[in-house]
């Protein structure tokens, strides 16, 4: 993303939401589209050259095409009245709002992360109303075509109109930020697995999420949780350099050059847990972070703190009931490294009977077992692990793990 | 999460149908696009021509060397495929259970996951 083309992105999400102060939100659908409108036009004519008052020049054309939509739609049944609304300026036009309202983009994203919206349709929404991208951008950067975002999209906004008729209010802010955390998670998570291997791609979905993720911290910057997803997202987007190498196969973080890891992202990240990180009382996010930093601080694997990365994933295991496996193992994992690979392949044995279809579960199998000497079970849980991933970059990884035992 | 749901045939297994039964795959197609197309799920969908047509190309050892007919002798073959973006594999089974060829006895859907797309988006 282009520095000049970030910092007016930033203003879609605030244009949103003074049209939706202005019109209501049951006309998110037109507003969002008068948005997406304005900012094709600042791209077309901006061209680097940002106006003296973007934000005002934003919402003035956002506005006259929401009118125009709003004109052009006959079928609307309170045309009339609407037509005489939109005579009026804008809420945030008036001297007594004069100031830039800071949950803006808050309010906006809690509208696209609705509980009631599937997870692709809610990712897609954020990424275009809250981020600013153009569907073509979405659709290139998970490789579908426009017409399929574009159809998602008009869905999902079809469904927050029914579902939805009042604009939240900032204390409904607690009870949606679950879902505007996992939201921006998974368009951080997925962002990993599209680049894995594959071109590089246009939109940079990572960069987009640790984009959301800082308005979302400015947003509540009371709540540690979004401190830690910010966190966590920083000290995982750094190691990204020393992830892949230059087959596209993954490297793992063992085998990791830590010289290549991305410097300023672990000293921001390191320095957002110690701002928030003591006293707090720890949410998944934030422990997950915990975990990445103890991690980033590392000089090397030997040097981690393993006994310590093995305690925080035994508190987010308690914290989240156990119901997500892929913290079990990865808990597991750790237990390998500080009690030896024999009690962790037992641990691992139980998951196994009652998740079979784990991903990673066969390949961190395959890694215990050729730790502990048995290459020829070892070179057949390679294979299985071989079939059971989906990444393209980790399928290569493993391969070339089985033909180094198989030799 | 793609996933290509690719149809299997039997080439006299469609020699029997009913006029009925061809009426309503057509139909059920039809209506199975543009179902999927309005949630937003449908990627693509491309039908194959007979494999009659078609020719192999593999390397007998030295280069690459050109046959007729099919890959592998059998009874059914690849006749195309749904391709789309679901949340899981669950509704990509769901998907594939609303396929017409899914109610026909000796047709058969075969669902996949894919593990590297490029559409050639620009």
């Amino acid at each position: 993303m282009r520095e000049s083309e970030s910092a007016w992105r930033e203003l879609a999400p605030r244009t949103l939401a003074r049209l939706l102060r202005s019109y209501g939100n049951d006309q998110f659908e037109l507003c969002e589209d008068a948005v997406q409108d304005a900012l094709v036009d600042a791209h077309r004519q901006w061209q680097g050259q940002l106006p003296d008052d973007p934000q005002a020049w934003l919402a003035t054309v956002a506005r006259r095409r929401y009118v125009d939509r709003v004109r052009a739609d006959a079928r609307r049944r309170e045309r009339e009245t609407r037509s005489t609304r939109l005579e009026a300026p804008l809420v945030h036009d008036t001297p007594d709002s004069d100031s830039i309202h800071d949950d803006d983009a808050l309010l906006v994203l809690q509208l696209c992360c609705h509980p009631r919206l599937p997870r692709s349709a809610q990712v897609a929404l954020t990424l275009r109303a809250v981020a600013g991208l153009t569907t073509r951008q979405i659709a290139n950067a998970y490789q579908l075509p426009e017409a399929t975002i574009a159809q998602r999209i008009t869905r999902a906004k079809r469904r927050l109109t029914e579902l939805d008729r009042v604009f939240p209010k900032p204390h409904d802010a607690v009870e949606r930020l679950a879902s505007v955390l996992d939201v921006l998670y998974v368009m951080f998570t997925e962002a990993h697995h599209t680049t894995s291997g594959a071109p590089a791609q246009d939109t940079d979905l990572a960069a987009e999420a640790i984009h959301l993720a800082r308005l979302l911290r400015q947003a509540v910057p009371d709540s540690t949780e979004a401190a830690g997803l910010l966190a966590l997202m920083l000290l995982t987007e750094a190691r990204h350099p020393a992830r892949i190498g230059p087959r596209g196969q993954l490297i793992p973080l063992d085998e990791q050059d830590r010289q290549r890891w991305h410097r300023p992202f672990i000293d921001e990240g390191l320095a957002l847990l110690d701002d928030v990180a003591p006293g707090a009382r720890p949410g998944p996010y934030l422990l997950q972070a915990c975990i990445a930093g103890l991690h980033a601080a590392a000089p090397d694997t030997e040097a981690t703190d393993w006994s310590e990365i093995h305690a925080l994933y035994t508190v987010l295991e308690h914290q989240t009931g156990g119901r997500n496996p892929t913290i079990t193992l990865n808990r597991i994992v750790a237990q390998s490294v500080v009690t030896g690979p024999a009690d962790a392949l037992s641990a691992l044995a139980a998951l196994a009977q009652e998740h079979p279809h784990l991903p990673r579960l066969a390949s961190v199998r395959a890694h215990l077992l050729e730790r502990s000497d048995r290459p020829d079970e070892a070179i057949s849980a390679y294979r299985q692990a071989i079939a059971a991933t989906v990444n393209v970059a980790e399928q290569q990884y493993l391969r070339d793990r089985l033909r180094r035992l198989a030799r | 999460m793609k996933y290509l749901i690719v149809m299997h045939v039997d080439p006299t297994v469609l020699e029997h149908l009913t006029d009925e039964q061809q009426q309503a795959i057509g139909e059920g197609h039809a209506a199975f696009m543009a179902k999927t197309k309005e949630s937003g799920e449908f990627i693509s969908t491309q039908a194959l021509g007979d494999p009659s047509r078609s020719k192999v190309v593999r390397s007998n050892g030295v280069e690459p060397e050109v046959t007729d007919g099919p890959f592998v002798e059998a009874k059914e073959f690849l006749g195309g495929f749904y391709l789309v973006d679901v949340e899981d594999e669950a509704r990509a089974i769901e998907l594939a259970k609303q396929i017409p060829d899914a109610r026909i006895p000796g047709l058969a859907l075969e669902v996949r996951p894919v593990v590297f797309a490029d559409l050639g988006n620009d």
